[in-house]
């Protein structure tokens, strides 16, 4: 950010002080009011992160000191409770296993129309592939469940033509594919619209690099391998790095379309967990120190994954 | 960036020549698209054509990609016989025009303030926007803030907490940065005031970048759910479209596992009743909400590569 070099620019009108200057930008601070937007609707819910520290009763608002002083109880009780941690190890299972396909297939996918010369089958591909991110995750489940259904679905009508299975599966109440199903659609939804990222960060290679491996004899494998992938190396680290981040916010969204009562035991997540159990039960202090757990592991887990990336070259993303 | 080839030149290593083996990669490549581009399409065109057929024929499955007996009567049950699922789709509507409304002008004001370098509070408003993508509130003090701001069931929760996106923000000003700084200081100098330069020059100057942002929060908007869920279900004239889907979907997947769904479908056609199932309805309600998107879609799609990759390098 340039805020010292503007304080430079601005030096000999410095003396005239900081609350002047103000006043005669008036206008352009009656413009920023927006703020207030993101103030009264991001960081005034920060302040209910003290509910975890009283036995918060919602008729008390925003008026926690109203509420008995409970202090670190609820993170105690959260921390000897089993769900708790079954919802951290699905949270962290569902994030990891997220992570890899995305970003293997993303990748893939993005050499794969990299590669191909012909231009209109290229735009066909990118327009085709980018139309699952723009539907909600509810339509996606929609058409998730009508895919994978064990009376008509495509995949089970597959397998049994196949004679691969002899009996449909039900894949949708199956707990132990929950995981793998979540990691599958998400490749499905959002694979073609990541790999736009790489896409755009392919067009900057240099064409000399591939004419003078085309002279040396290389084939189409080693020039994805020697010049196309290490020269969108920064770009998949950033990524790698942004999506660690937010690794235990796993999309909340889309495993709570997708999961249902079978499959409880791998689909309920910490953010799920949270949700069924403070909206059901009204257990406002136990959810909101969840909250503040989750949200803490989020910010090490950035600032962590950032200083990797630093360590790793030198170079970090923030 | 050294590119080191591991094939010594002149001498091929491989089975194949090099022009067989450009063949070969390309015809391998070509069919693997192809693939992707039938996975990512058949579960639309798959909900299309059930949606499309007769409900008590689609029970007995095997529709693939065309209606085997032909009906609307999925979508006259959802469209006409009852006004819940066109009041949804209006309340839909409504909040992504609302929204959008609300959202841009609030946006780029913001953007036009962080891209004023003579600024003075500058720094700090950037600041405050940016840390938004790191840290919120999390699910449950968040719920419990909006709750005792009285937002719940109210229309205004699905517009204004939405309505400025640091993301957002970070682009509208990367492209107000780029836009020549001389045009501020010559509307400044004929005295113009920072509204005037703002909404009169800046604003039809930034159309490209606003159109991006504004279908993008049309549609975030017309697919939210969530917040439908949160605030607003026990209010019934406030529910959207994609709310009533989500319904829909739980009563659906309560029957994974078993058949039961088939069960009773096959029993209500014996009784002859010819009552649409829930599987034709489900496929309707899909494709109504999925329209409107394939509508703006070519649009979406010119903007959206500029978009994202403007968001990538983080403005």
């Amino acid at each position: 950010m340039s805020v010292h070099s503007s304080t430079i620019v601005n030096k000999p009108k410095k003396e005239i002080g900081f609350w002047r200057q103000v006043w005669r930008q008036r206008q352009l601070v009656v413009l920023s009011l927006p703020v207030l937007v993101v103030i009264i609707f991001s960081y005034v819910p920060l302040w209910g992160w003290l509910f975890a520290f009283f036995d918060y009763k919602p008729t008390t608002g925003l008026n926690v000191f109203a509420n008995k002083w409970i202090g670190l109880q609820s993170f105690h009780e959260l921390f000897t409770d089993a769900y708790f941690w079954r919802g951290l190890k699905n949270s962290l299972g569902i994030g990891v296993l997220k992570i890899i396909f995305s970003y293997v297939f993303s990748l893939l996918l993005a050499v794969m129309i990299n590669e191909v010369r012909v231009t209109w089958f290229k735009r066909i591909v990118q327009t085709v592939s980018y139309l699952p991110h723009f539907v909600s995750w509810v339509v996606a489940a929609n058409l998730v469940f009508v895919t994978l259904s064990p009376d008509s679905g495509i995949v089970n009508e597959l397998l049994l033509k196949l004679g691969i299975v002899d009996n449909p599966i039900s894949f949708m109440g199956q707990p132990n594919l929950f995981w793998l199903i979540v990691a599958l659609t998400e490749v499905w939804k959002n694979a073609g619209y990541s790999a736009i990222v790489y896409l755009s960060a392919m067009t900057a290679i240099d064409p000399s690099l591939y004419e003078s491996a085309d002279i040396d004899g290389a084939g189409r494998f080693s020039k994805i391998w020697n010049i196309t992938l290490p020269s969108i190396a920064p770009t998949i680290k950033t990524l790698l790095v942004l999506s660690i981040g937010r690794l235990l916010s796993v999309g909340f969204e889309q495993v709570y379309v997708l999961k249902s009562a079978s499959t409880t035991e791998t689909a309920s997540t910490l953010e799920v967990y949270i949700y069924d159990f403070a909206m059901k039960y009204g257990q406002w202090s136990k959810g909101s120190a969840m909250s503040i757990f989750n949200s803490i592991v989020s910010i090490v887990l950035i600032v962590g994954s950032n200083l990797l990336a630093k360590r790793l070259d030198g170079e970090g993303i923030m | 960036m050294t590119a080191k080839t591991a094939v010594p030149s002149k001498q091929k290593l491989g089975l194949f020549s090099t022009k067989t083996e450009n063949l070969i990669f390309d015809t391998v490549n070509v069919i693997l698209l192809i693939g992707v581009c039938i996975i990512t399409l058949y579960p639309f065109l798959n909900t299309l054509a059930i949606s499309l057929n007769d409900s008590t024929d689609a029970v007995y499955g095997g529709i693939y990609l065309w209606p085997r007996v032909f009906s609307t009567k999925s979508y006259e049950t959802i469209l006409l016989k009852s006004s819940d699922v066109p009041h949804a789709a209006m309340i839909s509507a409504l909040r992504a025009v609302i929204g959008t409304l609300v959202s841009i002008p609030l946006s780029m004001m913001l953007a036009f303030v962080m891209s004023r370098k003579d600024f003075v509070l500058r720094s700090t408003v950037t600041k405050l926007v940016l840390f938004t993508m790191y840290v919120s509130g999390g699910l449950i003090p968040t719920f419990l803030t909006y709750r005792a701001y009285g937002l719940m069931n109210n229309f205004l929760v699905y517009v204004l907490p939405t309505a400025i996106s640091a993301f957002n923000v970070l682009v509208m000003r990367s492209f107000v940065d780029g836009l020549p700084y001389e045009l501020i200081e010559s509307a400044k100098i004929d005295g113009a005031s920072e509204y005037r330069i703002l909404f009169g020059i800046i604003f039809p100057l930034s159309m490209p970048v606003i159109a991006t942002i504004g279908l993008f929060v049309c549609v975030g908007q017309w697919n939210q759910w969530f917040d439908t869920m949160l605030y607003c279900s026990s209010k019934k004239n406030l529910l959207t479209l994609q709310y009533k889907l989500k319904q829909i979907l739980d009563t659906a997947s309560s029957m994974t596992g078993d058949s039961v769904m088939a069960d009773a479908a096959a029993s209500s056609a014996s009784e002859g009743s010819g009552r649409v199932t829930t599987q034709t309805i489900r496929a309707a309600m899909t494709v109504v909400s999925v329209v409107p998107i394939a509508c703006v879609y070519p649009f979406l799609q010119k903007y959206f590569v500029k978009g994202m990759t403007l968001g990538a390098v983080k403005g």
